[in-house]
């Protein structure tokens, strides 16, 4: 038997996380170091896979598989395909960055608080939400993916509820019920989701006799397991639900900006950059292979939920007050386009919106972590009490103005890429879709101009005044990130190679192919 | 004689204590009027193990001795720790098992 | 030779790259190594230029495959270059005058303490302009163009501290995102009607589309010029452009951005060629924009934005001519190459007039600056001569070509369009005749005159230097102005502009050079105007010294008032851009913020109240059970009693049935 590459992957943070609960508290730097050196040592795990999988090999590979709950043919089934692997890289990449961006989020505050801040538990958990995630990524198995989809609400809750913004406009009482409420509410949301899902992963087994992604697969592919039309269309229904409250789409968007807004910076890039790509992951991966007809019949619908996102999640954005609550708008409506690129159901659709699930991760990152920098700083997050940043702080502004075009996909940055394949592989089908979604990329650029505009410039505000630059600790989170936005905007290839053929499977399963030009021009 | 009598019996005694229970504050009353609903039930039980010529039902009743006698001594118990601490035996003195 | 093309974009890339990054420590060498890597792109550029002059012309584009960028699929786009006849037009123009305003830059920018990151931005702007018109596909353009756009935006906000600076960057980006929009469908029409987007491919394959499409691709592809060209009805930004500092007005003006439109009307001929009813809208576009900006530019006092004015009329007469098809193309682009020297040496001209005059704006605030500024005069004034199309400077010969073509257009068309430039020619010599006599004639305004703007509590830093010493600043920002000649680094960029302003039309058209030069590339077909080609042309001369005339009547022989009189209507209307920013405002801006502020509503009392309200609803309905938890045992045994009968009543029920 081979090393089991992707256990030891998911294992090994899982591992670091309770190692790091078990530091002494009062060892508290200790702890912090022992979270990043597991992480990086994840994100070497993380470079193997991608270095062991081959794009032109077969679909799934460094599969492991063994027998876990023999009675109701639950496997402990694990396996990657050219979209895992980038989602698992994505993953991995982001959380020392998180963990590092976060170093004194957890501290202690001032003596005389009574809030209680248990700084090797905010590492623990991100670790374990890492674990989780990864496993999720990596599941072949429906139920053992039910699991840790459900599983890591637990750790993100925790995460958001008990960790929030050093400063609250209305004092740390106010705070702590805000903190609560989002907290519950980010949980409510994602169970009632997990529960629907669980009606139909049940069902599912009653139709099918086992939980194995592979298995149904094929067996639906070579007809040896015929599906009622409605039934298929309720499991995927049960299904697509849960994972559109995850991505978050329209109108289940609702608890991401209350989450985002409440919980520290990093633990907001966590929410979106990571969790949330959990449920777009799931639609290519689960409904698509597991429900292809059922799919196609929804395509219609979830377009146009899509669209909606979109275009409602810019036009909120453009009047948030909030700068996190801001970041939340705009990466509901990059959701729509992710969802968009899914349900195009072409080449240059999946392709872009697995890029853009990388590449929305990276951007978020850099924009976010700068923002968290930035409102640590000043300890407000409303738009209104910054001005004329620049001046005082002209490396940060720098930064956060990188990461805002990476935002508005700037051509030249990674954002772009992914988002025009998603809308050419949108208009190619659908073109008045594809059209309407193009008008997106004008209301991006609004508020992501407005929110530098209204921080950066103009005269510097009073309070503004004396505000340090970003420090070492702090560039070395944004530069990387922002070195990485420019090459996959400029060389995207290596990621696009090992997603396309994975993409290609995915599209064979819903037997779509990629409508032709009309004229075919000499090449 | 005819059998069905005796459940018309048991029927009226449990409606007694039904009532008691209902109607009266003092906790002792109430405690006995429960023991006549106990006994209410023996007594169809007994009746319909003679009606039906098998012994179930006897059975059952020996249970619901042992049962009824087990009540006694937990439910003495507390109405007598009750009336300790409140020197009162009304059950409506003891509402704090609310939301 | 072909490897050398990246390397025309490299040089000033590497420039930004370093100048932005380098911090501090470059602060003193920051502005030449801008301005070497700038020049060292226009060596590059020549050196190819040699190298194309001697090849056959018909196989002189030249192309260099750098690696593959985005392959998805049927969905291949490279990172590819392309370097013919119309794209080496376009680098000498765009490395040449771009050097020479990096040059006046480190003269102008001289005491602004982020000269370094002005010279990066510079280069930047360099880089995107080279890499769009080097593309070789229109995705890759596309990058160039965005590019433009974001090199735009950080030199027009480039005194960030400004509010007024910060919003005009702002509204810049935002306008001509809304022209990317119809580039970015063009491309995606492209993919699916020819399966590629490489200019290759698609321009040889346009004869086997459908009209329909065509005529969508051009329209979009118009849409994306009128964005980057600022033309009717996406020019509202160019005017509030001049927010940035002189030399970035010279440079989005003269070499780069505002060119960017026509280079793509004539980069797409042959789509346009097959789309008459686009080329149609092209021309009627090119000529509103042309009257547009020429009225705007008679009304405006202030001397940026009177020349802004006059930039968006002279790219309406490119795109007019680039609208008129095979006939206009190479005109289009030989009036671009002409107003690229005339108009960057009248915007350098002006940033020296605003250099000696403490950063004054309002021409109704000059007067007879002739003698003291003489060498911005001289130059100025050619340049002024080449705008007017005097006859044998360079714009008479680019403009006469494109009236004659205009009228060449044929039918009614062709006496409206042609009418239409002529007048606008007529207006073109009248506000810039006003220009030159406010500036350069006239009584000396500026003496017991405040000057610095009162508008702006904030003046351009340039101001800082004109006092001797730092505390001489507040006098001399309130007294009254010194006029004086600027430094030489500021002049001789002009003087070379000026030159070529005076012969870059002669030479081009001798012999019909550059109609000969471009011809491979863009198609030209000789226009046959109804009335002859002297008669156009004495009718040119003709509006222009009615326009002349008109000017020096009412600038020339009567003193300027300092203080602006109300107006006619038109005046009035002409001075506020036409009434269109006005309408933007309450269409576009109050709107859209309505509809944000009530969409925030909706979404937090309709979308989360949907949420909230079921949360609450739970909450209530549990509150209300509560209650039957009253702690009376006597009362849980009713129901306990109560449960019993019902259960035993459905029993029997059930038995029933």
């Amino acid at each position: 038997m081979s090393f089991p590459l992707l256990t030891a992957t998911a294992v090994l943070p899982a591992l670091g996380a309770i190692a790091t609960a078990a530091v002494p508290a009062a060892r508290r730097t200790a702890a912090k170091w022992l979270a990043l050196i597991v992480s990086l040592a994840t994100l070497v795990l993380a470079a193997v896979v991608l270095v062991r999988f081959d794009p032109d090999g077969d679909r799934y590979q460094l599969t492991e598989s063994h027998a876990w709950i023999k009675d109701f043919g639950v496997r402990y089934e694990l396996g990657v395909d050219g979209i895992a692997v980038a989602m698992i890289a994505l993953t991995a990449l982001l959380i020392p960055f998180i963990i590092l961006a976060g170093w004194h989020d957890a501290d202690p505050l001032e003596t005389g608080s009574k809030r209680w801040r248990p700084t090797q538990g905010f590492f623990a958990l991100i670790l374990l939400v890492e674990a989780m995630v990864i496993i999720s990524f990596e599941a072949t198995d429906v139920f053992l993916f039910y699991i840790f989809f459900e599983a890591m609400l637990i750790p993100m809750y925790f995460l958001i509820g008990g960790f929030g913004d050093r400063a609250h406009e209305h004092g740390e009482a106010a705070a702590s019920t805000q903190r609560s409420y989002a907290a519950v509410k980010f949980l409510l949301y994602n169970l009632v989701g997990g529960l629907i899902m669980l009606a139909a992963v049940i069902g599912l087994y009653v139709v099918a006799g086992n939980f194995s992604l592979t298995q149904i697969a094929e067996a639906r592919a070579n007809g040896t397991l015929d599906m009622a039309t409605s039934t298929e269309r309720w499991l995927f229904l049960g299904f697509f639900f849960a994972f559109a409250v995850k991505a978050p789409l329209w109108p289940l968007h609702t608890w991401l900006p209350n989450a985002m807004q409440e919980s520290t910076a990093p633990v907001a890039v966590l929410i979106t950059a990571v969790v949330d790509k959990v449920g777009t992951f799931a639609m290519l991966r689960f409904c698509l292979q597991l429900f292809p007809e059922a799919s196609t019949w929804a395509t219609p619908a979830i377009l146009v939920l899509a669209l909606i996102s979109i275009i409602y999640g810019a036009l909120l954005a453009v009047g948030q007050r909030d700068i996190k609550r801001l970041v939340a708008y705009a990466s509901i409506s990059h959701f729509g386009f992710i969802v968009l690129g899914i349900f195009a159901m072409t080449s240059q659709g999946q392709s872009g919106a697995t890029l853009y699930m990388v590449n929305h991760g990276i951007s978020t990152a850099a924009l976010m972590l700068v923002a968290g920098f930035l409102i640590s700083r000043r300890g407000s997050r409303l738009i209104a009490d910054y001005g004329g940043v620049q001046k005082v702080a002209p490396v940060l502004a720098g930064t956060f103005l990188i990461g805002g075009l990476a935002t508005l996909s700037l051509p030249g940055l990674a954002p772009f890429v992914s988002e025009f394949l998603v809308l050419v592989g949108t208009f190619a089908r659908y073109p008045v879709i594809g059209i309407i979604a193009t008008v997106g990329i004008v209301l991006a650029a609004l508020y992501t101009l407005v929110l530098y505009q209204r921080t950066m410039t103009g005269p510097v505000k009073a309070e503004v005044e004396g505000m340090p630059d970003l420090r070492v600790r702090e560039l070395v989170v944004v530069a990387p990130l922002i070195v990485l936005l420019i090459f996959l905007g400029v060389y995207p290839k290596p990621v696009t190679d090992i997603v396309n053929p994975a993409v290609k499977q995915t599209l064979s399963d819903v037997q779509k192919k990629d409508p032709q030009p009309e004229v075919e021009a000499s090449k | 004689m005819n059998p069905v009598n005796y459940l018309y019996l048991a029927a009226l005694l449990f409606t007694i204590g039904a009532t008691g229970v209902l109607i009266r504050r003092n906790a002792i009353v109430v405690f006995m009027c429960v023991e006549l609903m106990l006994n209410a039930c023996n007594l169809a039980l007994v009746a319909f193990s003679r009606m039906h010529g098998n012994l179930d039902g006897q059975i059952i009743a020996f249970f619901t001795m042992v049962v009824a006698a087990a009540e006694v001594v937990v439910g003495l118990a507390i109405i007598v720790s009750l009336f300790r601490s409140r020197h009162s035996a009304s059950v409506d003195d003891a509402s704090l098992m609310k939301l | 030779m072909e490897n050398l093309i990246a390397l025309l974009i490299a040089a000033p890339l590497l420039g930004a790259a370093v100048l932005l990054c380098g911090g501090r420590r470059l602060d003193a060498v920051g502005h030449w190594i801008g301005t070497v890597l700038a020049a060292a792109s226009f060596v590059v550029g020549v050196v190819l230029f040699a190298d194309m002059l001697g090849k056959d012309p018909e196989n002189r584009a030249m192309h260099q495959f750098l690696f593959s960028w985005i392959p998805v699929g049927g969905f291949q786009a490279d990172v590819a270059f392309q370097l013919d006849q119309l794209s080496m037009t376009f680098v000498l123009l765009i490395t040449g005058v771009g050097s020479l305003i990096h040059v006046y830059s480190i003269g102008y920018m001289e005491h602004d303490e982020r000269r370094r990151r002005f010279f990066g931005y510079l280069n930047l702007f360099l880089a995107a302009m080279l890499l769009l018109v080097l593309a070789d596909n229109y995705l890759l353009l596309y990058v160039g163009w965005e590019g433009v756009g974001l090199a735009s935006y950080l030199l027009i906000g480039f005194w960030q501290h400004k509010p007024s600076a910060a919003t005009a960057a702002k509204k810049a980006f935002l306008v001509n995102r809304v022209g990317d929009v119809g580039l970015s469908i063009a491309i995606m029409l492209m993919f699916t009607t020819f399966g590629t987007f490489a200019f290759g491919p698609v321009l040889e394959a346009t004869g086997e589309a459908t009209e329909g499409k065509l005529t969508a691709i051009a329209l979009m592809l118009l849409l994306a010029a009128c964005g980057k060209s600022a033309q009717v009805p996406l020019q509202s930004w160019l005017g509030d452009a001049m927010e940035g500092p002189t030399p970035v007005s010279a440079l989005i003006h003269a070499a780069t951005m505002v060119t960017a439109g026509v280079y793509l009307i004539v980069r797409s001929a042959d789509i346009f060629n097959a789309a008459p009813d686009a080329q149609l809208v092209t021309t009627v576009v090119g000529a509103v924009t042309l009257m547009f900006g020429a009225i705007v530019g008679c009304a405006k006092d202030d001397i940026k934005k009177a020349l802004a004015g006059s930039t968006m009329s002279q790219i309406g007469y490119m795109v007019l001519a680039a609208g008129l098809g095979p006939i206009g193309y190479v005109f289009a682009i030989m009036h671009l190459v002409t107003h690229g020297f005339f108009k960057a040496g009248l915007f350098l001209g002006a940033g020296s007039v605003m250099h000696g005059m403490n950063d004054e704006v309002d021409m109704r605030k000059y007067g007879g600056l002739r003698t003291y500024m003489p060498i911005t005069f001289i130059t100025f004034g050619l340049g002024y001569l080449a705008i007017i199309g005097f006859p044998g400077l360079s714009g008479f010969f680019s403009k006469d070509k494109i009236i004659e073509a205009a009228f060449a257009k044929g039918g009614t068309e062709g006496w409206i369009l042609g009418g239409v430039a002529l007048l606008g020619a007529a207006i073109t010599a009248f506000y810039m005749t006003r220009v030159m006599l406010m500036t350069f004639f006239g009584e000396e305004r500026w003496r017991n005159q405040p000057t610095a703007s009162p508008a702006e509590p904030d003046v351009e830093p340039a101001a800082a230097h004109h006092g001797a010493a730092a505390s001489d600043h507040a006098a001399a920002a309130t007294g009254e102005p010194h006029p004086h000649e600027s430094p030489k680094v500021m002049t001789i960029p002009m003087i070379v502009l000026a030159v070529g302003s005076v012969f870059a039309g002669g030479f081009f058209s001798i012999g019909d050079r550059f109609i000969h030069w471009l011809e491979p590339v863009t198609d030209h077909a000789h226009g046959n105007p109804p009335i002859s080609a002297g008669a156009v042309t004495a009718s040119t001369v003709a509006v222009m010294v009615i326009g002349v005339g008109l000017a020096w009547l009412q600038y020339g022989r009567r003193p300027v008032p300092v203080v602006a009189p109300r107006g006619s209507l038109l005046t009035r209307a002409a001075r506020r851009d036409l009434y269109q920013d006005d309408f933007n405002h309450v269409v576009l801006v109050r709107g859209g913020e309505h509809l944000t502020r009530s969409l925030v509503y909706v979404d937090h009392t309709l979308v989360d109240g949907v949420v909230n309200g079921t949360a609450a609803g739970m909450g209530g309905l549990s509150g209300r059970l509560r209650r039957v938890q009253n702690g009376y045992a006597r009362s849980y045994a009713v129901s306990m009693f109560g449960g019993a009968a019902i259960l035993i009543a459905a029993t029997l029920l059930m038995r029933a049935v």
